[in-house]
């Protein structure tokens, strides 16, 4: 990484929010305020409070069950918040579909991989270029010189993004049978196909060996400065968090329990009882 | 020579099959439900172009024109009204919806139309003799085989060479997914709608030039086999209606010559029990297993 990212400092309304130095001056890419959802009488997050910097990558980390990708649905709305505000890039997102807020600038990867399997690689990353892709469904029908033209730029740029992790040689191999890392690399890739200013990884590492991993966090971070964009990521391997997250945040029971950069995180007495529970007294 | 006419004209009618199976086909495969209305929006293109081509005069062409966008409209504002508040309930009550549609739709056509057969023009006249007049094909059939084929390789080539297709195909998958990726799923499921119900439209102008009396229920029976045509090719699976259709259409042509007018219709559904015993999935459709 070129710059280290030195001990955030506080913006001053609305929260105790920490941005990297570098992105404090812009508007924060994402800014959630009070953010909660009830389901039933379970408060499955509540009083979620978060900025994130345009460059910023952040991490989500708390134990099993503490609403990480229960967030990560309240963002892409996919579960409608009960209480509180997104702010994407400034602009309030109440209201907003799921596909909305995906061309408003927030794509995302999900724990457990969800690609298209019976697509190929390349149109799964096509997929994701849909909206990149002006040309009308008559325009597709009767195969205008537009569609050809339209067709051919998706394809090159389909392969090009590809290439950050070296997939081009398997664009026409079926997504449903790649190795496991390599799914879990084209959903990165599909998700960036979008255009996002915005990106949501839930648990990239998973079921990827230290070599993997150690790749993963690289590419993560190349992604990161290629794209000049922010990401936020879910995740228990905390080699990758401490590696490469600028700011932290934990939850436990849906509720953000401390907020920080990674020695501060460490050190937190409350992160630790929340992992390893409490010392007893005496 | 008897049997290579029983074999066309069992080809001719397995292609209208067929078409109205591709309708079926891709509404499963992308909504994951069964239009049972689709049989009577063949129906409604029937009259259209009826009146189209007989009470306005215009011809045949325009007319079948004319029914395709009425149709396509039709099948857009039933998905609309109908099916969208159901997207997310249980699949019984759209299957209850689609068979409220249908019976809708059958009677809303007596009410307009009445009970009475309307005899219907074919789209084209004339027949092809071969083998000195031995054999004779009429020119609708090969204008129906020919629709057939244009209309199948057309929704390949759409669904795997065009985003919208590929967006379809990817609803078909994961709607969740998709909407994730900025697919607007609603949009497409209506777009699948509005291509199947385009289809019923030509399917149904085709149908009746075959047996030309038009009534509210004459798109019942074809629909019913054109659904099980789909499933006999292995529903979702475009090139599988097509299969399935064409060798429906062959099926219930040979039964009708050798075996019983009369039975025919019970053979074709026997038929159709036993391959599902052998290839639950239909011929070309992917059986999953369940993982565990």
């Amino acid at each position: 990484m070129a710059k280290k990212f030195e001990k955030g400092k506080m913006v001053p309304v609305p929260s105790t929010a920490i941005i990297p130095e570098r992105d404090i001056d812009k508007t924060p890419i994402l800014e959630c305020r009070h953010l909660g959802i009830d389901f039933g009488g379970l408060r499955a997050v509540d009083d979620f409070n978060l900025i994130i910097g345009r460059t910023e990558i952040a991490g989500l980390i708390g134990p099993n069950g503490a609403g990480k990708t229960t967030v990560f649905n309240l963002l892409t709305k996919v579960y409608q918040p009960t209480r509180g505000t997104i702010l994407l890039d400034g602009f309030d997102t109440a209201g907003k579909s799921t596909e909305q807020i995906n061309q408003m600038g927030i794509a995302r990867t999900f724990q457990n991989i969800r690609l298209f399997n019976n697509l190929t690689v390349e149109e799964n990353v096509k997929v994701g270029l849909h909206n990149q892709e002006p040309y009308s469904a008559l325009t597709g029908v009767l195969r205008l010189p537009k569609y050809w033209r339209q067709e051919k730029a998706s394809h090159e740029r389909a392969l090009e993004l590809l290439s950050i992790f070296n997939m081009q040689d398997l664009a026409n191999t079926p997504a449903g049978s790649l190795p496991y890392g390599a799914q879990r690399r084209l959903e990165i890739v599909r998700a960036l196909a979008t255009n996002p200013s915005l990106l949501l990884l839930d648990e990239p590492a998973a079921g990827m060996n230290p070599s993997e991993t150690a790749e993963l966090m690289e590419n993560i971070v190349k992604i990161r400065d290629t794209f000049q964009i922010a990401i936020m990521l879910i995740e228990h391997d905390m080699r990758l968090v401490m590696g490469i997250c600028e700011g932290i945040c934990v939850l436990n029971f849906g509720r953000v329990i401390a907020k920080g950069t990674a020695e501060e995180i460490q050190a937190n007495p409350t992160v630790i009882e929340a992992y390893l529970g409490k010392k007893k007294e005496g | 020579m008897e049997f290579l006419a029983y074999l066309v004209s069992g080809i001719s009618l397995g292609s209208v099959y067929a078409i109205i199976a591709l309708g079926y086909t891709m509404v499963y495969g992308i909504a994951k439900m069964l239009n049972f209305a689709h049989g009577d929006v063949i129906m409604i293109g029937g009259y259209i172009s009826y009146i189209a081509a007989v009470n306005l005069g215009l011809p045949t062409l325009v007319a079948v024109v004319c029914a395709m966008a009425v149709c396509t409209v039709l099948g857009v504002v039933i998905e609309g009204l109908a099916y969208r508040p159901l997207r997310s309930a249980p699949s019984l009550a759209v299957l209850i919806t689609a068979i409220g549609v249908s019976y809708f739709l059958q009677n809303s056509a007596l009410l307009i139309w009445g009970a009475n057969p309307k005899s219907y023009t074919p789209v084209v006249e004339g027949t092809l003799k071969l083998f000195g007049g031995q054999l004779s094909i009429s020119n609708v059939s090969i204008l129906t085989v020919a629709a057939c084929i244009v209309i199948m390789i057309g929704l390949t080539l759409f669904t795997s060479k065009t985003k919208m297709g590929k967006a379809m195909r990817a609803c078909s998958e994961d709607k969740g997914a998709a909407q994730l990726m900025g697919i607007n799923v609603n949009r497409t499921i209506s777009l699948t709608f509005a291509i199947g119900s385009a289809l019923a439209a030509i399917a149904g102008a085709l149908l009746c030039s075959f047996s030309p009396a038009l009534m509210p229920t004459t798109g019942s029976m074809p629909g019913i086999k054109a659904f099980t045509a789909a499933v006999f090719g292995g529903i979702g699976s475009i090139p599988g209606a097509f299969l399935g259709g064409i060798l429906l259409g062959i099926i219930e042509s040979l039964a009708r010559g050798y075996i019983s007018t009369q039975l025919s219709n019970s053979i074709v559904f026997a038929v159709l029990i036993i391959i599902l015993l052998v290839r639950p999935a239909g011929l070309l459709g992917k059986y999953v297993p369940e993982k565990v």
